[in-house]
């Protein structure tokens, strides 16, 4: 009787353990295939020229920073990164402005066509840009939007607005409506109750919100190198220019680049689990 | 002086009616509970006389001032949520300050009526706290608070004890009474726990199926239930219910038994008796017992009358055993007598009155 029963709990002791493992190596191998890029990028970056084509490597940098003050003082590096700044900034404004009432009225709001409003404002991120990106310098053409900030930028905000919909619908279904129908009863008006209670208790969250727009704008290119010429920003500069410099060059950029949208990101974090139901608490 | 008056109040959700014309007044300083299970309409009946929801057609008056078209903060009310809705950002103090700095009365008066009211609740220590740093009963209390430092005409209450243990419940229900009492508030109250209405209630306003059923005095509505539902909602356990035949023209026959009761056309109606109105004795109805439960001061004995299940609060001495053949003999005066059709309690002759 006991052995019987010794045999299975053994197994399934086994293949717990064996799960576990498959678990952790998973879990290192994504690890390494995310991070290992970026430690490459920034050991590089931060080695003189010469290393950079060494070898062996040196596992840590030798923190020369000539490549990257070479990199800045590139011309044009610098107008780049002012229309980076500049666009993303707008960008947003743009998508907060927009995004967070809508967010507001699809948690608070029962309207018709509710459901297939969220669905459709997933589904603009369906299209390739690269499809939309010629008709729209056409039309922006025409219009004199063309190599402007305000134009990327409006490009930009059709990027960022769903995710920003979506960040600040489930922040404002998570403050439950009773702390706004207290305010009321109170004596607040609407617009008070929204301003005095919802919008101290989802501030961090619309911040965290601003942040990703920011940085889907900062990261996005191909709208950048399509709908700009004089006024390029950061991406779409490194992405003209850098092909012809030598590799300690592109390293410094890349790392321009990549190391505020990661810091970004990893500020925020929190509140991109949250729109995407994985609790973090 | 705020006197309630609910008139031809209706509430439509799309295709589905929540509240079916229901007219109620409620007294300057009364003490009003809304009663009746989940889905009833109680709630949306109270969020209607607060402002949050707006009535499909009828009016509300309150103080002698038609309110169904203001918002909530016109309306002279405070309310206390079931889950408090106690504001998360602010401290204890600021929390029951938030209205009357809305009021912008000056900072010696808030602090005066503040600190007053937080006296009242037993929650000076905890102005400087936050809600995360509350347990739910000082949470309730905050809420409480908050509603009396408006110093409202109308305090409405949506189940504000059902989240608390039933021991600090037993303790907030007394509290909350005196504390209701002292500030000369009218009180609509909702629940759908019956010993917490019968508790705090100067009336009891018992839903059903999104209409007032009965509202009346909490005696009342135990003793003498205007219609079957209110028996057997009213009281644990509730009210039998055994059917009667006709035997002359106002004698029935109840389980072999006949009872003198109304006067009615129909050939069948139904005897209704709570199970501590019954006495075992050599006379009376005819019961098998099926379960007995000693509880102490008295035991409850289930049994069978005429293949229902009939239900008897008797001494805890009677000596029953489960088998056994009792004749129940039920109090004259508290038998209650129902029309199977439209559910309403018929009047017996005379004698049946306390």
């Amino acid at each position: 009787m006991s052995a019987v029963a010794e045999v299975p709990v053994a197994a399934v002791a086994d293949a717990r353990k064996a799960g576990d493992w498959l678990l952790i190596a998973t879990a290192i191998l994504l690890c390494v295939w995310v991070l290992l890029p970026i430690y490459l990028l920034i050991v590089n970056a931060l080695s003189s020229p010469g290393e950079v084509t060494a070898f062996p490597k040196r596992f840590f940098p030798s923190f020369d920073f000539g490549s990257l003050s070479f990199f800045i003082e590139f011309a044009g590096v610098a107008r780049a990164l002012w229309n980076s700044v500049l666009v993303a900034s707008l960008t947003m404004v743009l998508a907060i402005g927009f995004g967070a009432p809508a967010g507001y009225a699809l948690s608070r709001f029962d309207f018709p066509g509710k459901e297939t409003f969220r669905f459709l404002v997933l589904m603009t991120r369906a299209f390739p840009l690269p499809l939309l990106a010629l008709p729209l310098a056409v039309m922006f053409i025409r219009t004199g939007l063309d190599d402007t900030a305000i134009g990327l930028a409006l490009v930009h905000t059709t990027l960022a607005l769903p995710f920003a919909v979506l960040i600040t619908f489930s922040l404002f279904s998570g403050i439950p409506v009773e702390l706004e129908e207290a305010a009321w009863t109170l004596g607040c008006t609407r617009w008070q109750a929204f301003r005095k209670v919802i919008l101290p208790l989802a501030l961090p969250g619309i911040a965290a919100s601003a942040v990703f727009a920011f940085t889907i704008s900062w990261n996005e290119v191909f709208a950048a190198a399509v709908l700009t010429i004089e006024n390029r920003t950061l991406t779409a500069f490194l992405l003209q220019s850098l092909g012809e410099s030598p590799l300690y060059l592109k390293f410094a950029g890349g790392a321009a680049l990549v190391v505020p949208a990661l810091i970004f990101i990893f500020a925020v974090r929190k509140y991109l689990f949250a729109m995407w139901g994985i609790a973090n608490r | 002086m705020a006197e309630i008056a609910i008139k031809g109040v209706a509430k439509r959700f799309g295709g589905f009616t929540a509240l079916h014309q229901v007219d109620l007044t409620i007294s300057d300083q009364e003490f009003m509970v809304l009663l009746g299970a989940s889905g009833c309409g109680k709630t949306t009946l109270l969020r209607i006389v607060a402002g949050l929801e707006t009535p499909s057609q009828g009016e509300v008056w309150i103080g002698g001032r038609r309110v169904d078209h203001l918002p909530p903060r016109d309306r002279g009310i405070a309310m206390v949520f079931q889950n408090y809705a106690v504001f998360p950002h602010l401290t204890v103090f600021e929390n029951i300050a938030f209205g009357l700095r809305m009021k912008k009365l000056p900072q010696a008066d808030v602090e005066r009526r503040v600190t007053r009211t937080a006296e009242l609740m037993h929650i000076e220590q905890l102005l400087k706290r936050y809600s995360g740093q509350l347990s739910g009963g000082q949470r309730q209390r905050v809420a409480v608070a908050r509603a009396l430092a408006m110093e409202p005409d109308v305090i409405l209450m949506d189940e504000p004890l059902s989240n608390l243990d039933a021991l600090l419940r037993l303790e907030m229900r007394a509290e909350l009474k005196g504390v209701l009492a002292a500030s000369k508030t009218t009180t609509i109250y909702v629940t759908h726990d019956q010993v917490e209405a019968m508790s705090l209630a100067d009336r009891i306003a018992v839903m059903h199926q999104g209409r007032i059923v009965q509202a009346a005095s909490p005696v009342e509505v135990y003793r003498n239930p205007a219609a079957r539902f209110v028996g057997s909602f009213i009281g644990n356990p509730p009210m039998n219910f055994i059917p009667a035949t006709k035997a002359a023209n106002g004698d029935w026959t109840v389980a072999g038994l006949t009872l003198p009761g109304p006067k009615s056309d129909r050939q069948r109606i139904e005897f209704a008796i709570r199970p501590e109105d019954v006495d075992a004795g050599s006379e009376g109805l005819h019961a098998t017992v099926r379960v007995i439960e000693p509880l102490g001061p008295h035991t409850l004995v289930t049994c069978d009358v005429e293949g229902g299940l009939f239900r008897a609060i008797l001494d805890s001495n009677a000596g029953v055993q489960v088998g056994d053949h009792l004749r129940l003999a039920p109090k004259p005066d508290r038998i209650r007598w129902f029309d199977p059709e439209t559910t309403n309690a018929l009047l017996a002759k005379v004698l049946n009155r306390p």
